[in-house]
């Protein structure tokens, strides 16, 4: 039983930009009260805090649920004890289809399209049962046109958005456009885009060593192709799924010969599999607007894309040095951007100078006071190359026993477009031929990010 | 419905005050209304958003109603849109207007295009004004006869509505079983999603007065329907899925080859994106395997990956809504997961409740051959810059200690964290320590070697500081300068703020003091003296028991104060199994996430459908009992309300039958559950008959090996029960009052008695037939609560037992209290022997 008692959004003020009572159940105040409660809650780490900010919680017996997409709250609420994965997952599929109709997803265009919202939303859930959350379906029963914002300046919802930094060679509108509305021109550009989205989680010991490692991946697809042809995307043929009977992280055998082993995967709705296990193909008829093909999970051994090292060392009595080296163990080809690592020191340091490599351009560095660590900030490292920042730090008090353990770890986030650690590839992506002119563009992308990437001193 | 008036807010100045700009729409709209020009629709679209946005923002437009629905006898369907958002709007608080919209709508209902005949249906079902209920029988009779499917759609949800606003009129114009028929055989799945739902609902709501209802929703989890659901499975929305799966961890296959079968048909839902759905499957495949212990392993083994990957992918709140399953899994059979340890270390940028929970996992899967690594990791969190986290993981490291059989490398780890001179981790590390030697005495001399260069003035905390006065108290033979130390503690008497700390002070040095009594002598008296002075009335009562019982004989003090003491073996669990289980139980839903059973949260009128005399099962494991002995006033206070809600319950109903029909609130719903019950027993007499895939077949070899129940005690000739036994509620209550406990023992339920035990209403008439009645029963799967009488056949003497069954750890807690205590082991065998047989052949 899934009854979803109200739906509303608010902006970060907290204000209601739509909201959608569908069964009464739950009084009036209800935004106000959910508001209240995320903005005075803190993470005070008490130990007994209720999870309450992990997009659930409950008062006075109404259970509210809600996810933060760019910058607003989507919220839900209901008196029975409802699976939270429905809920919360239901919760992003709306701000997605949303975001499909409107192009872009803000407060801005939200606020000029809510009766097509409201429409939506009508067709979506209906007395607090989900009918759909297809954009493939809600295209016949939704009438409003959406009202276009101007998308100059505005961050774009999911994780596509990465793409939009700067890179030249993407179409500036593609990944703002809305699924039903017109282009000015009247016709609409025939295009799919198939990003391959990978997070990379790492740790390395004080000496090096990967400690844990794992690659979160998903294939993202985003079509504009009119009348739904069906496509095929073949992946490695040496794509292996599941390590049946070894250790998840019995990886030494594989390493180096060139398969990529995932642990686990799953896939849309509408992938066909019939002949994935024979050449690694998907199959499937893509729906309109953005989705998820596949996400996977691997932790098999990979070439890190950057090692790390850190040093931290008392110089005198109330000094200490830091040396932080960042190598690129990638090809010259491939360009990260978008670099910042943290670095946590002693909390009785007082003052920090840099001292950066002569000739570095575009380097930022800063010592937080407040939150006492240091941020070393590079716009672009390209593969190959190596960085030092050295640091000294003086201290107000004479430290105690080994500064190391009193700093630390060092971590990591950077972009890195065009590469991805995991090995898997998109090897040709087919589109079921209408006609011999019909050529659509076809945007196949990689990109990897940090999740956590850590070094330990 | 629609946007809220938001009335409480005052309007900002840029917003328009109202009044003249909604006479002026009024004016324009007015206008539009018979205007024909082309390019009218258009302007009519502006003013109606005009409309709706005055409406969002909280400014009345009542007023402009009729000139709304005037506007919209067009065929613009984005204008009928608007419009019907408008008067659902305001048609409840207006009913005079209502009535006005009620012909346009029914008019509507009957358009040719079947997007306008779905949306007015819609419209006309949420008016939600009670008056006009007779309004919508016709559309919606017509609305599920529709061809098309939208308007079915909407119209399966529309009886749904009814059924809210007047439920009588749904029953009457037979819409649930209309529903029932779309169920079976509409082509559409969302409408049978729909049906499902709307009939969930509405049978759940009519059970508690009527049979038939209870029989139908009894029905739905029958087997032809849920087989006809799940063939079709692939065919229903996601969302549909889940509603699908859910039902079918309701349904009790008869056999196991039916539990393959289902598995098998859902195996491919595990790699579902979508996480509800997985988590949906998780649900049905650990509940099907409940009773089959091997094959309840695999399910583990085979729902970690996908688990695991939801866990990593999806927003943060997904995420951690997915870590809470995962969670739940792991502190129940950890050992599955003890090589999957990597899994659950803490990542730097992850908020603390998530970290909370890994070191819970990390701390549960910590055995022989990783917990080095696990200790290793977890010390690296102690000198974490996140200070609440550092603080958990030394508590976790010492968690891991108390549960391990080789101490030996984490007591050194931990005398460690105590060099580290950071005040919060010496704190912590201090009350680790002291439970260490609670259960490893033998680790004394090595941990009061460190612990007595710590300086006392560098400890804050309240319990770190009780922790180490203790150990200053029950090691001051071994500490050379404890009398000092504790000394000057008591010189300092008035600068100590917390009550405990002065508790743990005055106990600590009369432990010094019978060690070392002429170095203690003086600060003793000292402490003394302060203690009865304090103001703080426990440490006030203490100071001055120990005088007293000091000045009454010293050693008699001693044996009091500082008795030899036995190392503590386990250290009571914060959370009682009941719970566990219960929680378990309601897999996929709010229980999980909050860690806490559905009904200390959620009001009764909004559980679940298939919840049946719940109050029963809460009592029974009412409050966080810091063990799983219920005190005995609770146990009366439960007693007592649970006769009174049963007895309540038969007053409601009005029921005319006798005194024994208190055993069965659902009667006659458990037809089916009979039916399949022979059907598990013809399978586990033919084992062949299941052997679809190697798992199923050595699942069946195993399921015979576990089945075969130890051959139960011959009843004892002397002891004979009287078949008719009587016995009203009332003395029933009153004797279980007044009679002390005879027996209390724990049998274990053979796996088919669990599979049979569906509903309570198996058993009871599985026991009656031993002329063990049942007076009162209640509970959900997996706890059952059952309160039995019997009688001596040739004498008025009663037996009483209170009997909780436990499905998923298949064990009966019976606690038996006798008239005649004598015969009470006789019966006791009687009863086992009778409990044992049930599911059996």
């Amino acid at each position: 039983m899934a009854m979803i008692s109200q739906l509303f959004v608010l902006s970060q003020r907290g204000d209601n930009i739509v909201f959608r009572d569908y069964r009464g159940e739950v009084q009036k105040g209800s935004a106000e009260i959910f508001f209240r409660k995320v903005k005075f809650w803190k993470d005070d780490g008490d130990g007994d805090a209720p999870p309450a900010f992990v997009g659930i919680f409950n008062v006075d017996g109404v259970n509210y649920f809600h996810v933060r997409v760019s910058g607003l709250l989507f919220v839900a609420t209901t008196r029975v004890n409802v699976s939270p994965s429905l809920v919360l997952e239901l919760l992003q599929r709306i701000a997605r289809v949303i975001k499909d109709y409107l192009g872009v997803l803000n407060e801005d265009s939200l606020r000029k399209n809510f009766v097509l919202v409201y429409e939506l939303l009508d067709e979506v859930i209906d007395f607090g049962y989900v009918q759909t959350t297809s954009t493939e379906v809600l295209k016949s029963y939704v009438f409003n046109e959406p009202i276009l914002v101007d998308v100059a300046h505005v961050p774009s919802l999911g994780p596509a958005a990465i793409f939009m930094q700067g890179n030249k060679r993407m179409p500036g509108t593609a990944i703002t456009k809305s699924v039903i509305a017109n282009e000015p021109g009247g016709r609409r550009r025939e295009e799919i885009f198939v990003d391959v989205i990978e997070k990379i989680s790492v740790t390395f010991s004080a000496s090096g060593y990967i400690l844990t490692f794992e690659i979160d991946g998903t294939i993202q697809m985003k079509s504009y192709l009119t009348g739904n042809p069906e496509i095929r995307l073949a992946l490695n043929d040496d794509l292996n799924i599941g390590r049946r009977g070894r250790s998840i992280y019995d990886y030494s055998s594989s390493y180096g010969s060139g398969a990529v082993i995932l642990d686990d995967c799953n896939f849309h709705e509408s992938v066909h599999l019939d002949s994935f296990d024979i050449d690694r193909t998907l199959t499937l008829v893509p729906s309109d607007g953005e989705f998820s093909v596949m996400s996977y999970r691997m932790t098999q051994e990979f070439k890190p894309p950057f090692r790390i090292n850190a040093l931290l060392e008392a110089a005198g009595s109330l000094k200490a040095e830091v040396i932080l080296k960042i190598r690129a163990d990638f090809s010259p080809s491939v360009t990260a951007n978008s670099i910042l690592v943290q670095m946590p020191v002693p909390i009785y340091t007082t003052r920090v100078s840099f001292e950066l490599e002569p000739g570095t351009v575009g380097n930022t560095t800063d010592f937080k006071e407040s939150s006492k660590r240091l941020e070393w900030g590079l716009k672009k490292i390209v593969g190959g190359s190596e960085h030092t920042l050295r640091a000294k730090l003086t201290f107000a008090q004479e430290p105690h026993g080994n500064i190391a353990k009193e700093a630390g770890p060092v971590s990591m986030t950077f972009t890195i477009p065009m590469f991805n650690a995991s090995g898997l590839k998109v090897k040709y992506l087919q589109i079921a031929k209408k006609s011999n002119t019909y050529n659509p563009y076809r945007w196949v992308r990689y990109v990897t990010q940090a999740n956590s990437y850590v070094a330990r001193l | 419905m629609a946007p809220p008036a938001q009335s409480q807010r005052s309007p900002s100045p840029s917003q328009p005050s109202g009044k003249s700009e909604v006479s002026d729409l009024k004016l324009q709209l007015r206008q539009l209304a018979g205007s024909r020009a082309p390019g009218v629709d258009d302007s009519k679209r502006e003013l109606f958003k005009k409309v709706i946005s005055y409406m969002t923002v909280g400014i009345d437009v009542s007023s402009l109603f009729g000139e709304m629905v005037m506007c919209s006898a067009t065929s613009d369907i984005v204008l009928k849109k608007m419009c019907y958002l408008y008067v659902g709007n305001y048609a409840k608080v207006n009913p005079d207007l209502a009535l006005l919209t009620i012909n346009f709508l029914q008019r509507d209902c009957n358009d040719e295009d079947p997007m306008i005949r779905g949306l007015a249906l819609r419209s006309l079902c949420s008016l939600r004004v009670a008056n006009f209920v007779e309004y919508l029988v016709g559309p919606l009779g017509s609305g599920l006869k529709d061809s098309n499917s939208y308007v079915r759609m909407v119209a399966v949800i529309g009886v749904l509505k009814l059924y809210h606003i007047s439920a009588s009129t749904c029953v009457d114009a037979d819409f649930p079983s209309i529903l029932k028929h779309l169920m079976l055989n509409d082509s559409d799945t969302q409408v049978v999603a729909n049906c499902l739902s709307a009939l969930q609902e509405i049978w759940s709501a009519e059970a508690s007065t009527s049979e038939e209802a209870s029989r139908e929703r009894e029905a739905l989890i029958s087997k032809p329907v849920i087989y006809y659901l799940l063939n079709r499975i692939r065919e229903f929305s996601e969302w549909a899925q889940c509603l699908v799966l859910e039902l079918v961890t309701k349904y009790v296959p008869s056999d196991s080859s039916e539990i393959f079968d289902i598995m098998n048909l859902l195996e491919d839902r595990l790699q579902h994106a979508n996480g509800a759905v997985v988590l949906a499957t998780i649900k049905v495949f650990l509940h099907l395997t409940l009773s089959m212990t091997d094959v309840h392993q695999q399910v583990y083994e085979r729902i970690k990956a996908p688990l695991l990957t939801l866990v990593s992918s999806g927003s943060p709140e997904q995420s951690y809504a997915v870590l809470s399953h995962l969670h739940l899994l792991v502190m129940r059979a950890p050992y599955i997961f003890s090589s999957d340890y990597k899994h659950f270390y803490c990542q730097y940028n992850e908020p603390s409740y998530v970290k909370r929970l890994k070191l819970e996992m990390l701390t549960a899967v910590a055995n022989e051959s990783n917990t080095y690594e696990i200790v290793t990791e977890l010390c690296e969190y102690a000198a974490n810059v996140d200070i609440p986290i550092a603080r958990e993981s030394i508590r976790a490291v010492g968690k891991i200690a108390l549960q391990q059989y080789d101490v030996n490398a984490i007591v050194d780890r931990l005398l460690q964290f105590l060099e580290m001179e950071k005040d919060y981790v010496t704190a912590e590390a201090l009350v680790l320590v002291k439970d260490l030697l609670r259960k490893y005495p033998q680790w004394s001399h090595d941990c009061i070697a460190v612990v007595g260069n710590i300086s006392s003035k560098n400890v804050q905390e309240p319990k770190a500081k009780a922790a180490l006065i203790w150990m200053l108290g029950e090691y001051s033979q071994d500490m050379q300068d404890a009398p000092y130390i504790l000394e000057s503690l008591v010189e300092n008497w008035d600068e100590e703020h917390s009550a405990e700390v002065r508790l743990h002070l005055l106990t600590a040095v009369m432990k010094c003091f019978f060690k070392r009594p002429p170095e203690t002598q003086n600060a003793l008296g000292t402490a003394l003296a302060a203690g009865i002075a304090d103001f703080h009335q426990d440490v006030h009562d203490r100071a001055l028991f120990y005088y007293r019982i000091l000045q009454y004989n010293v050693s008699v003090a001693e044996r009091v104060v500082n008795p030899p003491k036995q190392a503590v073996s386990v250290f009571a669990d914060t959370q009682s199994s009941e719970i566990k289980d219960r929680i378990f139980d309601e897999f996929n839903s709010l229980s999980v996430v909050y860690q806490k059973p559905s009904y200390m949260f959620t009001d009764k009128e909004h559980r679940g459908p298939f919840e049946f005399s719940d109050e029963l099962g809460n009592l029974s494991i009412g409050g966080e009992a810091a063990d799983n002995v219920v005190s005995a006033q609770r146990v009366e206070e439960n007693d007592k309300d649970l006769l009174l809600t049963t007895s309540e319950k038969e007053e409601t109903r009005g029921s005319s039958n006798n005194g024994s029909a208190y055993t069965a609130p659902y009667d006659g719903s458990s037809t089916s559950v009979f039916a399949l019950q022979t059907h598990i027993e013809s399978a586990i007499s033919n084992p062949t008959a299941a052997d679809h895939s190697p798992q199923a077949s050595l699942a069946i070899d195993d399921l015979l090996g576990l089945g075969l129940p130890a051959a139960p005690a011959p009843p004892s000739p002397q002891l004979k029960l009287n078949t008719t036994a009587a016995l009203d509620p009332s003395t029933f209550q009153h004797k279980w009052r007044q009679l002390p406990v005879a027996l209390s023992q724990e049998y274990s339920v053979s796996p088919q008695g669990v599979a049979a035990l569906t509903a309570p209403q198996a058993l009871l008439r599985h026991m009656q037939s031993h002329s063990i009645h049942c007076i009162a029963s209640g509970g959900q799967s997996p706890n059952f609560k059952f309160f039995f009488f019997a009688q001596k056949a040739e004498e008025a003497s009663n037996y009483l037992v209170e009997c909780i069954i436990s499905t998923s750890s298949a064990k009966a807690q019976i606690k038996i209290k006798a008239d005649d205590q004598s015969t009470s082991q006789a019966f006791s065998t009687l009863f086992q022997s009778a409990l044992s047989k049930f599911g059996i052949p």
